[in-house]
């Protein structure tokens, strides 16, 4: 299946785009597209470990299994305020 | 009242918003651009949010602090895009009928509110030099990267 991740702030800067396409073996967890990420965006791959994962925006574990179509979203640690 | 916003935030207006006769108090707390980290002078900040989710996880956090806490009124407002100096970039107001649970749940919002909204600030610095602040990591181009709060 093809998974969409959006990128934000260091990490978009790194990867170079704010939207990512991987083609995943089914089935897929948050843990796998960790792994594949950082395979694919070697610029990005240091920052990887300190994503967390968002699926439809709520905060998700590697053990999370990724649903077809998910709006997942990679966030590197936050900075409001 | 939830609000991720590029104009100014009017802390007056947020002031409004939780005002009541049932509070006998009322917090406000302001988060500004400051100007300096350790040694490096910053410019000025841009702010970037996932929209969707910083404005879900606001609405948790508020409806868990009125969970926690006898708010009669919580207001909360994220600054995005880009602030000069001694602009406000957050503002969190609550009132409650006793001062110590509204100092309380104030403290609490905004600590939690920095820890969980996915909202970020890239340092602009004086030299021209940028960083995206991340807690936690070096920044990409230096190493000087710090919470501005």
């Amino acid at each position: 299946m093809i998974v969409r991740c959006r990128l934000f702030a260091a990490a978009r800067d790194l990867a170079g785009h704010s939207e990512v396409e991987l083609a995943m073996a089914e089935p897929a967890t948050i843990g796998d597209l960790r792994k594949q990420l950082a395979a694919a965006f070697p610029a990005l791959a240091p920052l990887v470990p300190h994503l967390m994962f968002a699926i439809a925006s709520d905060y998700v574990t590697d053990r999370t299994p990724i649903p077809p179509e998910a709006e997942i979203a990679g966030i590197p640690p936050v900075s409001g305020g | 009242m939830i609000e991720l916003t590029t104009n100014p935030i009017d802390p007056q207006a947020l002031l409004a918003r939780v005002s009541s006769p049932a509070a006998g108090a009322v917090l406000l707390f302001l988060g500004t651009v400051r100007e300096m980290t350790g040694d490096r002078q910053t410019t000025r900040l841009e702010y970037e949010a996932y929209e969707p989710m910083a404005g879900k996880k606001l609405a948790e956090l508020v409806a868990e602090a009125r969970s926690r806490w006898p708010l009669v009124g919580c207001a909360v407002m994220h600054r995005l895009g880009s602030l000069e100096l001694g602009e406000v970039s957050v503002a969190v107001a609550v009132s409650c009928p006793h001062r110590a649970e509204a100092f309380e749940a104030g403290r609490w919002l905004i600590d939690t509110i920095k820890q969980v909204v996915p909202i970020w600030k890239k340092e602009v610095w004086s030299d021209g030099q940028t960083d995206w602040v991340h807690p936690g990591l070096d920044a990409p181009r230096s190493t000087s990267g710090r919470e501005p709060h």
